[in-house]
């Protein structure tokens, strides 16, 4: 069966979708990432669909539970290099793929990937000091 | 734009006939109304039939794990749309994009 590569690069993971984004494939995909980002321990996944012509409603679930699968997993996902026209089309559809965070390219997605996984490791260690102050969290904010 | 709004319901219209109707046929034909030409897809199976039509064409509703957002977002990005389906017998959705 044909998959897609998922190649590392320090805590983050690249993957990069092909044309042929077949039904199996983006199955395996699922399945391939959710164990990569256990074994490699990432903390973040940058997803290249600039080949894609077309993302269609079985698309966009699959991506949308990619994205879901990697947040349980303590891990952020960034999705680049959308074609306009599947911008448009697929808001037209009603895909709302919610949850998944967006930049136009590869470069600004990695740095997008770093700020997100900075941000929760500072949150981490706000919470746990207040936990140390003896309050909660929340009244932390603003 | 219009070329990836017409795959995009080419791929969902194809995918119920396969996932809904149990296989089917897709016919494309160039057609002309007046001045204009456009393109239509009319997609036939001899399936199950769709039951509540209302239903099936309400956004989010799936008889399985999809989307529900097949029947609903193919009449939205295409210009005209066209679903009969006889219980028992099979469905046709005729979809049709204008230049
Ligand atoms: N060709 C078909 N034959 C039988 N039922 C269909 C067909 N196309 C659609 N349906 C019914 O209409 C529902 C909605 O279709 P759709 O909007 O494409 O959503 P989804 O495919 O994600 O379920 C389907 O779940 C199915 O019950
Ligand atoms: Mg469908």
């Amino acid at each position: 069966m044909d998959r897609i590569p998922i190649l590392k690069l320090g805590d983050k993971l690249l993957v990069t979708i092909q044309v042929d984004f077949h039904d199996r494939v983006a199955l395996a995909l699922q399945e391939d990432l959710t164990e990569k980002i256990l074994s490699a321990g990432a903390k973040g996944v940058l997803i290249d669909i600039s080949a894609l012509e077309m993302v269609d409603s079985f698309m966009g679930r699959v991506l949308g539970n990619i994205a879901k699968a990697s947040r349980l997993l303590d891990c952020e996902t960034v999705l680049v290099g959308m074609q306009p026209a599947i911008a448009i089309t697929i808001t037209e559809l009603g895909i709302a793929l919610q949850g998944i965070h967006t930049a136009l390219n590869a470069e600004g997605g990695m740095a997008l990937l770093e700020r997100l996984i900075k941000a929760k490791s500072n949150r981490g260690r706000t919470a746990n000091a207040s936990k140390i102050a003896g309050r909660p969290p929340n009244l932390q904010r603003g | 734009m219009n070329q990836t709004k017409i795959i995009t319901a080419a791929s969902e219209l194809g995918r119920n006939v396969l996932e809904h109707g149990l296989g089917g046929d897709v016919h494309i034909e160039r057609v002309q109304r007046q001045e204009k030409i456009g393109l239509r897809m009319t997609f036939t199976d001899s399936g199950p039939g769709i039951e509540n039509v209302n239903l099936a064409l309400t956004d989010g509703y799936t008889s399985k794990n999809g989307l529900g957002l097949g029947l609903t977002g193919s009449k939205r990005l295409m210009d005209e749309f066209e679903l009969t389906s006889i219980p028992g017998q099979g469905t046709t959705v005729s979809v049709t994009k204008w230049k």
